[in-house]
Parts: C-alpha cells; structure tokens; sequence
C-alpha cells in the first residue's frame, strides 16, 4: 500500500487516510488570460509515465493539504513537501534526479 | 483465410488438427503504410477492420508494443451495454451493441456475444429517480431498457439478498439485450479480419517516437525501425498521454489503475450482468463458472498495471451484503489495467493538435462494450474527415464547455 508522510502533522498515512489531488504545481489562468491558457489549466494534465508531482490531502488525519514526488510507474515515493511552494525543494528534486537523472522537471 | 465452420472442425478432427493455419500473420513492418494504427487492442483492431470493410482502405499497419489484446482488452470484466443517459453516448454504445450481436458472422469468429441482459441496482433513491430518468431517456434514444421492481430483480437473479438493512434493492435499470463477450475473442477475431484484408499485425513493436514536418505527421520511430505513414491513430488508451507528450501535445486525460478479480469456479447461479453502482462493485458469472467481480479505480496517477488489497476489500465487502453466497467463495485471480479518464467520463474520437494524427482514447473504465462502435466512428472519421458519431466527442469540447457528462449515468467508481 501506498504510504506518504504528511508534511503538516508528521504523521505516516497510508492510501485509505488520503485523498489524491491530481497534479501539482497548476498555474492558474484566470479571468484576462486567453481561452488557449484557460483550457490548459482547467483541462490538459502531464499525466506522465514516470515522476509525477501531486497533490494530496490528509484527510482523515490533519486535513491538510500537501504535495507529493512520486513515481507513477513503480509508485516509489521522492518525498512530500508543504503545498504553498511554486516548486519542489532542492532535497525532493534530488532524490527524483538521483533515479531519473534524465528527469526534466515539473513542467 | 480458411473460413471456420462446422465442416472444418470434422475436416481437421480427422487430419488431427494439424491443418489449422494461424490466424493472423505476423509480418515485418514495411517502410511506409497509408495509415499506422498505435495500439492493437480492441479498439485499435476494430479502427483498422472498418478502415478496409467500410472505407476500402487496406494499406494498414497496427502496431503493438506488447502482444495483441494484452492491455485493457484481455483486462476488463467483458459487460456490454448501452444504457447511458446522454444521447451521444447512447448513440455510440448502442451502435456497439447492435454490432456486437452479429459481430461472430461477420469476422467468422466465435465472440462469444451473450445478451443475458444487464441489470443496474438501485439501492437509494436517488438512484432509483436517476434510473428512471435515464429508461425515459433511453426510451427516446431507441434503446431497450426498463425499469424492473424489487421482485423482478430477485426473479432474474435469485442468489441476490434484496432486503439488506444496509442496501436494500429498490429496483433495477433492466437492458435485456446488454451482456458479455469473450474479450480475447474479440481482438483475435478483428485481427484475424484485418490479416485477411492484407494489414499488417507488427506485435511487440513499441513507439519510440512521432516524426511530424511542419505540423504534419509523417511517420513514427518504432523498436522495429522507422515506419512512415499518411495518417496515424493513437488507440492507446491508459498511456495516451505518453504518446500525445510525444507529438508535442497534451491531453485533458489522467491515467489510472483500475481493477477486478475473480473467484474459483462453481456451478451456474447467475445468468445476468449485476452492477450495483452504490456499492462499486459489479459481477457476472463466466462460462467457466468464476463469478468477474469489478471494483473501483485508484484515485491517484498510476501506470502499475495491478490493483490494491484495499480496493478490492471494499468491493467484496460492500457485494456481500446483496450477494451473501459470495462470502464463502475464494478469490482465485485479481488484476488491474490502465484507464485513461477524462473529466466529464467520455470518450475522446478527435483529429489532435497535429494535422494527420487521430485520437481514439478517454474510455476509461468502460471501453471494452464500445470496441465495434468506436471502431467505426474511428474509421470514418479517420478515412472521411468527419463522423457524425464521434462528432460529440471531440477535443474541443473541453475548450467549448460542451462535455458529454456520465459521470452520474455510466459505470462504477469514478
């Protein structure tokens, strides 16, 4: 079973505690953008073969939200860090890199 | 091709069945096909059948990265269907279903197409009104369906508990011409079609790349070598995306792992397609006599291939109270496949943001019951430019607001 640790209580929760939120790091277009930038956000997701930097939510432990370094093919995990940062810490980026050191980034 | 039939089963009883030809060849790849087909699995082969049945066009090459129907198609719990509430997909499944019952006479190719019937439990209130709604809808779609009481529920299938404290039966979305097939069957039976009609079948074949020269597709890098092509259909379902990032484009699309299991065989108890929706579970009992049992879906990415304890856990759990002859069954077999959902649950039959590549994917756990029709509206939408059945289901619905929303009608765990 899938197990992260919650960046916001510390605690180590398995896959039935939390809830998946999809993909991390979204730029939000918002009112102003064009329709192009409006659609990419609210629709087109990496959906990689590989890393994958998500979102995930502590819910029946703290509740919080947080994100998450994971890959989707052997469900290793890279780490989990706090969901208010536009990008993941430098110890998080290089666990990913020491195993896919062809990893490109987030984008 | 050798037709099958009655008198080449004595013919080749007395020869000791040794003058079976294969059934389908497996040729190298040429250096250029009028159209590459990415994915030989049902969807794939039905796509590349209706190419040359419907449209005449035979310079094809499918290619598989794996063997041919070992993804979703050999994976799914095999129900068909087509009672959906919004008229595209009623349209598009319905279309699937009326193929799929002459589908063993028209490829010679035993599908095993069994309309047993498919009844949807309702088990809350709402889901009885929301069932309702959707036999009226059904009604006006030109879809057979009906709503079934409690008693009829247990008349047509009596190992069921309708009394339960918990999930009580209220009654049942009834489709009588719904039920299952050999999925296996189906792939082997389109490719065996397609064979016929000189296509090319490249197996253990994987992409490596697409070649596009000015915002036109022209060919793909494959394990096997470079393969030109006019026109390339990406049938790939769960790992759409990894292609699509490929041709330099995304999709509205997350991948997921999606799961079943089944039990030891026993004698026959059940003779219908059970889905109960509020439980997430569904279940109908194979020829061999294993009762395939489907959960719900991984919430989170995931390419593995295989399920987890918990969600099938949930599943039985939550079955054994309507089926309690289930607890004393064992499980034999569980395994898992990737799905490729979409937001509003639809499919997605589109030209993509490169001109020459076509886009059949978004299934997600309900694909195998579309194969002929999605096949069909593949293949004219790919030989003609247009196709008023999957005009519904292209990409800029998303952009346009326009989604095709079963997330409520179709399926399970979504």
């Amino acid at each position: 079973m899938l197990t992260l640790t919650c960046p916001c209580c510390g605690v180590a929760a398995e896959e039935t505690e939390l809830a998946p939120g999809g993909q991390a790091h979204l730029r939000r277009f918002g009112p102003g953008s064009s329709d192009d930038d409006f659609t990419a956000y609210l629709f087109d997701r990496a959906n990689p073969r590989g890393v994958h930097l998500e979102r995930w939510r502590h819910a029946y432990g703290c509740g919080k939200w947080f994100l998450a370094a994971r890959s989707t093919v052997t469900l290793e995990v890279f780490g989990t860090y706090p969901a208010q940062t536009r990008e993941p810490p430098a110890d998080v980026v290089a666990r990913i890199r020491q195993r896919h050191p062809e990893w490109e980034g987030s984008r | 091709m050798k037709r099958y039939s009655v008198f080449a089963v004595a013919r080749q009883a007395f020869a000791h069945h040794q003058g079976w030809e294969k059934a389908w060849a497996s040729p190298e790849p040429r250096a250029r096909y009028d159209v590459v087909i990415v994915g030989a699995g049902g969807h794939g082969l039905a796509t590349a059948y209706y190419l040359g049945r419907n449209h005449g066009i035979t310079s094809v090459a499918v290619i598989e990265k794996g063997w041919l129907g070992g993804g979703n198609t050999g994976r799914n719990t095999t129900i068909i269907r087509s009672n959906y509430l919004q008229d595209p997909s009623a349209a598009i499944y319905e279309k699937a279903r009326s193929l799929y019952e002459t589908l063993s006479q028209e490829l010679n190719y035993n599908v095993m197409f069994s309309p047993r019937g498919v009844m949807m439990l309702a088990q809350t209130e709402h889901e009885a009104r929301g069932y309702r709604r959707t036999v009226h809808a059904n009604l006006l779609q030109g879809v057979e369906t009906e709503w079934i009481g409690p008693q009829r529920v247990k008349e047509l299938c009596p190992i069921m508990n309708i009394d339960g404290p918990r999930y009580p039966v209220l009654g049942a979305l009834w489709q009588p011409r719904g039920g299952t097939a050999r999925h296996d069957a189906v792939a082997w039976g389109y490719a065996r079609a397609c064979s016929d009609m000189g296509m090319d079948i490249i197996q253990q074949c994987e992409v490596t790349g697409i070649r596009t020269e000015g915002g036109r597709v022209t060919g793909v890098s494959t394990t096997r070598g470079e393969i030109a092509c006019g026109r390339l259909g990406l049938v790939v379902a769960g790992h759409s995306s990894v292609l699509a990032a490929m041709a330099g484009f995304r999709l509205p699309i997350e991948s997921a792992a999606l799961q079943a299991l089944v039990s030891e065989p026993i004698k026959p108890c059940m003779d219908v397609v059970v889905m109960a929706n509020t439980v997430h579970g569904y279940m109908s009992q194979s020829d061999k006599g294993e009762m395939v049992i489907g959960g719900g879906t991984d919430g989170f990415n995931n390419y593995t291939q295989r399920g987890s304890w918990h969600h099938i856990e949930e599943t039985v759990r939550a079955l054994i109270e309507t089926f309690p002859m289930l607890s004393r069954l064992k499980m034999l077999r569980q395994w898992g496949g990737i799905v490729d959902m979409t937001g509003d649950r639809s499919p997605i039959i589109s030209r993509s943001p490169v001109e020459g590549i076509f886009l059949n994917c978004g299934w997600g756990t309900g694909g195998f019951k579309a194969i002929p029709g999605s096949g069909w509206a593949m293949a004219e939408l790919m030989a003609r430019g247009h196709s008023p059945l999957a005009a519904p289901f292209g990409l800029e619905r998303f952009r346009e607001g326009r989604f095709i929303d079963e997330s409520v009608a179709a399926g399970v765990a979504h």
